[in-house]
């Protein structure tokens, strides 16, 4: 089974990559970009063929080591 | 004083930290980061600067949940003292031993020059050695040296006089320009700068060896 997190900067927690990168699009000219935000997405290929027991235990690994909590939120999709 | 140095794959400043201790008056061990507990008789646990792990996922973050470092998390609940510098900060703000997290510098850039320090607080074993007010020259060396935590963090900081170390002149962005910040009980301290690298005439200046000589005169075995 596989499942994919996506773990993205919390709001109010500055993103310099994300202004970066919004600042480089202006330059090329796309003007209506009034923010971006970057984030990451790890997928796992999992042994666990139950969804529910897979995404609680995909939780976990997002509290212990996938996310910082104190600046990151996250997401799973399963399957 | 017995300290240990904790070396991790990517750690760069290992033996910097170790020489610096060693110069003023510890011995040191080496500790490898799979091994799952420390020498017997442990005063001071060093977490030095560098790349553990290629930086991958979040500075720290792999390193945070090496097996040494369930006994560095058990040696600082004991009591136990804990320096981290630059990456050293931030596997320690991984493993929650410290608030907050270095997020990438605001400038976006890696920036390594010799910058001046404000010592905030001379009650720690690793500060006693300034005065409060008293500005040093220290080197920083860090894409990811930018302080954040929340509001209640930082009141609580200032309240209890936790910030050990502030910029003079902001260089990454940090929070209240935060440099260095210490534990509750005031043992566990974590800073961006390198003491480590101004510690012997030949560095240039030696602003960064009060620190060391000051933890070894003042670690009581924990």
């Amino acid at each position: 089974m596989k499942a994919r997190v996506h773990v993205m900067l919390k709001n109010g927690v500055l993103d310099p990559q994300g202004e970066a990168v919004r600042h480089a699009l202006g330059q090329l000219g796309f003007d209506g970009v009034e923010g971006v935000r970057q984030g990451k997405v790890i997928e796992l290929d999992l042994t666990e063929t139950d969804t529910a027991k897979a995404e609680a235990e995909v939780k976990k690994m997002c509290e212990k080591l996938l996310a910082n909590t104190v600046i990151e939120s996250y997401s799973v999709e399963m399957g | 004083m017995h300290a240990a140095v904790i070396v991790f794959p990517g750690s760069n400043c290992d033996r910097d930290m170790a020489v610096a201790l060693e110069r003023a008056g510890a011995r040191v061990s080496m500790v490898w980061h799979k091994d799952t507990s420390l020498p017997d008789g442990i005063d001071l646990i060093g977490i030095p600067g560098g790349f553990s792990f290629g930086d991958y996922l979040r500075c720290g973050a792999i390193a945070a949940n090496s097996p040494i470092c369930r006994s560095v998390v058990s040696h600082a609940e004991k009591g136990g003292y804990v320096l981290g510098i630059c990456n050293g900060f931030q596997v320690l703000t991984e493993t929650g031993l410290l608030p907050g997290v270095l997020l990438r510098n605001a400038g976006l850039k890696y920036i390594c020059k010799a910058i001046d320090l404000t010592v905030t607080t001379d009650q720690s074993a690793y500060t006693a050695g300034y005065d409060v007010g008293q500005n040093i020259t220290i080197p920083i060396a860090h894409h990811d040296g930018n302080y954040h935590a929340d509001g209640e963090t930082i009141k609580a900081l200032k309240a209890e006089d936790r910030i050990a170390f502030t910029y003079a002149d902001n260089p990454n962005g940090s929070q209240d320009d935060i440099a260095g910040i210490l534990s509750p009980n005031r043992r566990v301290m974590g800073m961006m700068p390198h003491p480590e690298r101004m510690a012997e005439d030949a560095h240039g200046n030696t602003e960064g060896a009060a620190l060391f000589d000051s933890l070894v005169k003042h670690v009581v075995h924990a």
